[in-house]
């Protein structure tokens, strides 16, 4: 039977692979970004998962909209990145863990969630930039991606990312071939690319996710996709990873650790760390 | 689809209307993952836009770098994104065009959403 240990949550906006690229982590714009991220560091450590899913949106590397899964689960021994049109360095292979995505498959489909399985996907900063991130030196443990759609409504809702991660939870409770594994949600928090009201942040909207997504997640079930658009932005429905995240981990999980910090590039940008 | 959503101040959904609007023009985006693409892109811009079978309208708003324009002829801004690379703009400088702000005016404007400081 594995365990989650934790979850984790982190922005992954494109430049924050740029400024790692240039070695700008001290830089005093990135500083208070990167400065959130040691006490994570310590603690994967000391936790020490042998395997990570990682809950993420694709933004049109892998997925274009000739067919686009609104839940799609990686089922392969390596991904890999690729040009994605902006200049980011292309990213070393990813290791994958075959395995244990079939036992989640297999489990999701018993809970009547029809994913689309993916042998072959190649997968974009927002899966790359967690990995970067939480293990710098290049030794993150293999992974099993879960890509969310958040590119073309309708999105699923609240409600049902939450189910789907509590799902994933259960099949790793019931997971023999591992014995640790954390979760991770790649997106968020609130902003706009588009449209006149581009730049859109809430911070008193995110403050307030961040808690109760950590004490009462089902509550948040009360935002339409609708109502996430206009209080979080239209990228800012990215946060459906962090719900699915929370779902996976143990209900009794609490912050162990947050860094909020705005902006980033357009963005509201968060770390956060959930264990029990 | 849905028509009766309580409109958003300056924001367009992506839904099922504007994907089916804009198929074209993101699907010629989303070849801009390639820098062969992106080359034959730069090397004549309408010759490009006419072989995604862009429409006349689409095809102006790329010109004249449009990017409302492009969003509502059924752009999506994550494949939009990959034309501002090719222009070598960053979403900052997306965000300034969109709001008619200057970069500064746009980034000052982000970083008063912070209340100063996280």
């Amino acid at each position: 039977m594995a365990e989650v240990v934790g979850g984790l949550g982190t922005s992954h906006v494109p430049a924050i692979g740029g400024a790692i690229a240039k070695g700008l982590q001290q830089d005093p714009y990135w500083k208070p970004f990167f400065d959130g991220l040691p006490p994570i560091r310590s603690w994967l450590a000391e936790n020490r998962p042998d395997a990570v899913i990682i809950f993420y949106n694709d933004h049109g590397l892998n997925f274009f909209l000739d067919k686009l899964p609104t839940f799609a689960v990686g089922a392969a021994p390596f991904y890999h990145n690729a040009d994605e049109g902006w200049g980011l360095p292309v990213q070393a292979p990813f290791r994958g863990v075959p395995d244990l995505s079939w036992h989640v498959i297999e489990h999701l489909v018993e809970r009547e969630f029809d994913i689309t399985t993916c042998q072959e996907m190649l997968v974009d900063h927002a899966f790359a930039l967690p990995l970067q991130l939480f293990w710098p030196d290049g030794d993150a443990p293999p992974a099993v991606p879960i890509a969310i759609n958040t590119v073309q409504h309708p999105l699923p809702s609240i409600s049902r990312c939450l189910k789907l991660g509590r799902a994933v939870g259960e099949a790793l409770a019931s997971w023999r071939g591992c014995k640790r594994v954390a979760v991770i949600a790649s997106g968020g928090l609130s902003h706009q690319l588009d449209g006149e009201r581009a730049g859109f942040i809430n911070k008193a909207f995110d403050q307030q996710f961040l808690d109760e997504l950590e004490a009462n997640p089902d509550a948040l079930s009360r935002y339409s996709i609708h109502d996430v658009v206009e209080l979080a932005g239209t990228q800012g429905v990215e946060l459906l990873t962090w719900v699915a995240m929370r779902g996976a981990v143990s209900a009794s999980s609490k912050r162990r650790h947050v860094n909020y910090h705005v902006p980033i590039s357009n963005t509201a940008a968060c770390q956060l760390l959930l264990a029990p | 689809m849905e028509t009766s959503r309580r409109p958003i101040q300056g924001t367009t959904i992506f839904d099922g209307a504007q994907a089916m609007k804009g198929y074209a023009l993101n699907k010629m985006c989303f070849s801009f993952n390639s820098a062969e693409n992106r080359a034959a892109f730069a090397a004549d811009e309408g010759a490009y836009c006419r072989r995604f079978d862009l429409s006349e309208a689409q095809i102006k708003a790329m010109r004249e770098r449009d990017v409302l324009g492009l969003l509502a002829l059924g752009g999506n801004i994550y494949y939009l994104a990959k034309f501002a690379g090719i222009l070598g703009l960053n979403v900052q400088d997306v965000g300034a065009l969109q709001t008619g702000m200057t970069v500064e005016a746009f980034k000052a404007k982000l970083l008063a959403a912070g209340g100063g400081n996280g």
